[in-house]
């Protein structure tokens, strides 16, 4: 593998990470699988496209993204998911069935072409890494998904929503009981995941474009960071996010057309000693 | 068409009344043709080839307590394989058929090693992910499966060609597959399953081999899967990555849900009531994928028994 693809996966892990990210923080903290997550990344992507186009604008893209993603994110926790509460198979079959109204939506909205958002002008053009021609846009990605690991990292570790967060994933009753509204941390943490999508889907469809089936695409990819790197643990989305990325990479350039099969691998390997990933824990 | 039934049912132990409503059914369902138009005659073969799939997601759903997110890959797999093998291959239908419902239970059995490993809200995950490696697979693989464009082949038999004939055909299969499936989930085998789905642990303890049971499980429930697969390639000649997407599988467990789950024969009422609302709903708009989703919302709030146990519900309540 040379350094150009190298950087590709690294690349492409950070991309993953963003995206997983939010999946895993809902889902260790909140129980919820919501697998309407790819469809809040194609979502958020669109309306990022939509927004940055029209205002020129990269950052407001962003923040549109985000803003509209943790929105859509509020109607469905608050909307549907209530209903459902305390029964993990129906939440998990509620966000499917979202899932599928927003990507039909989307191509009511946007159509079924495939868009890529504009790069700003700072972050064109390209850059010597190591003595090979690079995209500066993919590292910026790679940047943002360091810079994001980081942020997550001293919000959970090093604040008071963090530690309350963390408490909500090993006992939320306890924390309740403690005069702590939940109810509340559960509610910004699922906005917040969500708006992980959608940054994800910005970032992403500069660089990956938009299209119909591309929230299935990094739906499977998130479930298999997922379930390698384990339920709610950022380190683990970390590590999951650097090895889906990277075999990825690897799988395209060995085996282009049949690339899926090689995050399969990994995956498969790790259920049989850890069928809870490897930073999983039983609860 | 009722002669499968009755001479069956010796061995199967069915109550008197029991067997007496299936031969109605079965005489009704084969009455069909008669009355309904050929068009209608392709939707009412339709259901009863989803009706086989839903039905043997329920083996897992209802009786294991595994809900997979997988079958609709499994049942592709099928199709692609029969669409394959009798198109490219130029191998006779039936020899066709065999192989694919031989590829759907071989990949129900690689799902089944991994899935078995995973418990709780997991295994609709990673039997979801799967499935979804399966669909990138024939997406991408486009020398073999033609990619996005699909292949088609005349897989179906000469002799039913026509639309009742191979009505018939398919209502023989699915009364044949049914009571196959009714009898593997009533059998000891299947008691053990039940028990599984209750508590695991407590079958650990009594000496059981869980995920040996849950893996013969899986692959039994496969076979079904890719007898309805290999159905539907005969009904559509036609395969394209959109048989073994997602939406398969969930339409799948949607129509399990819709019937009720753990009911077993009320996967035909769900796929009737699904196809039957894909119908009307596409008739009026292209924004299926929309309703599909708006009915899984609705469903799982409101009536997540399925539409049997709600309508009955309904009525005890009236009742008292």
């Amino acid at each position: 593998m040379s350094l150009f693809q190298l950087l590709n996966g690294l690349t492409f892990a950070a991309l993953l990470f963003v995206v997983a990210s939010g999946f895993t923080l809902i889902f260790g903290l909140l129980r919820i699988v919501n697998l309407a997550h790819g469809a809040l990344y194609l979502f958020g992507g669109y309306i990022g496209y939509s927004v940055a186009v029209k205002t020129g604008s990269f950052v407001l893209g962003g923040i549109g993204a985000m803003a509209a993603i943790a929105a859509i994110g509020f109607v469905l926790d608050q909307g549907l998911l209530r209903f459902v509460r305390g029964n993990e198979l129906r939440q998990v079959l509620l966000t499917l069935g979202v899932a599928f109204f927003l990507n039909d939506l989307a191509l009511v909205i946007w159509g079924g072409d495939s868009f890529t958002v504009p790069i700003p002008e700072m972050l064109r053009g390209g850059t010597r890494v190591f003595g090979t021609f690079y995209p500066i846009y993919r590292l910026f990605v790679l940047g943002m998904g360091i810079f994001v690991f980081i942020g997550l990292w001293v919000l959970l570790n090093h604040t008071r929503l963090g530690a309350l967060i963390r408490a909500g994933v090993d006992d939320a009753e306890m924390v309740e009981a403690s005069g702590v509204n939940i109810r509340r941390v559960f509610l910004f943490t699922f906005l917040f995941g969500s708006a992980l999508a959608g940054l994800g889907g910005l970032m992403g469809g500069a660089f990956l474009s938009l299209y119909p089936s591309a929230d299935a695409e990094i739906l499977t990819f998130s479930l298999a960071v997922v379930i390698i790197g384990g339920r709610g643990s950022l380190v683990g989305v970390g590590v999951g996010s650097l090895l889906v990325g990277l075999l990825n990479t690897l799988g395209q350039v060995m085996f282009p057309e049949l690339a899926y099969f090689v995050i399969f691998g990994p995956m498969a390997v790790l259920l049989a000693f850890r069928p809870l990933g490897l930073f999983g824990r039983a609860t | 068409m009722t002669q499968p039934v009755s001479k069956t049912s010796v061995l199967a132990g069915m109550t008197s009344r029991a067997l007496v409503i299936a031969a109605l059914v079965v005489i009704v369902a084969a009455c069909l043709p008669m009355v309904l138009s050929s068009y209608q005659v392709g939707l009412a073969t339709e259901v009863l080839i989803f009706g086989v799939l839903a039905m043997s997601i329920d083996i897992l759903a209802g009786f294991a307590g595994r809900t997979s997110l997988g079958h609709g890959a499994i049942f592709g797999v099928s199709t692609y394989v029969v669409v394959y093998a009798t198109g490219q291959a130029g191998l006779s239908p039936w020899a066709g058929f065999a192989l694919g419902v031989l590829a759907a239970t071989a990949v129900a059995s690689v799902f089944a090693l991994l899935a078995v490993r995973t418990s709780g809200v997991y295994f609709p995950l990673l039997t979801l992910a799967l499935g979804m490696i399966v669909w990138g697979v024939c997406l991408r693989w486009t020398q073999v499966t033609g990619g996005e464009n699909g292949m088609r082949a005349d897989v179906r038999p000469a002799a039913l060609m026509s639309h009742s004939a191979f009505y018939w055909a398919v209502l023989a299969g699915a009364v044949v597959v049914s009571f196959a499936m009714w009898r593997f989930v009533r059998s000891p085998f299947g008691l053990t399953l039940r028990g599984i789905r209750d508590s695991e642990s407590r079958m650990r303890s009594l000496g059981y081999n869980v995920p040996l049971h849950l893996f013969i499980g899986f692959t039994v429930s496969g076979i079904f899967a890719g007898i309805a697969g290999g159905l539907y390639a005969m009904f559509n000649n036609f395969v394209s990555p959109s048989t073994v997407a997602l939406a398969q599988s969930v339409e799948g467990v949607l129509m399990m849900i819709a019937g009720g789950v753990g009911t077993l024969f009320g996967a035909f009422v769900g796929a009737a009531a699904i196809i039957v609302l894909e119908n009307i709903v596409s008739s009026y708009t292209e924004r299926w994928l929309m309703v599909l989703g708006i009915t899984f919302v609705l469903i799982m709030i409101f009536a997540p028994e399925g539409i049997i146990g709600k309508l009955r519900a309904i009525t005890s309540r009236k009742v008292r």
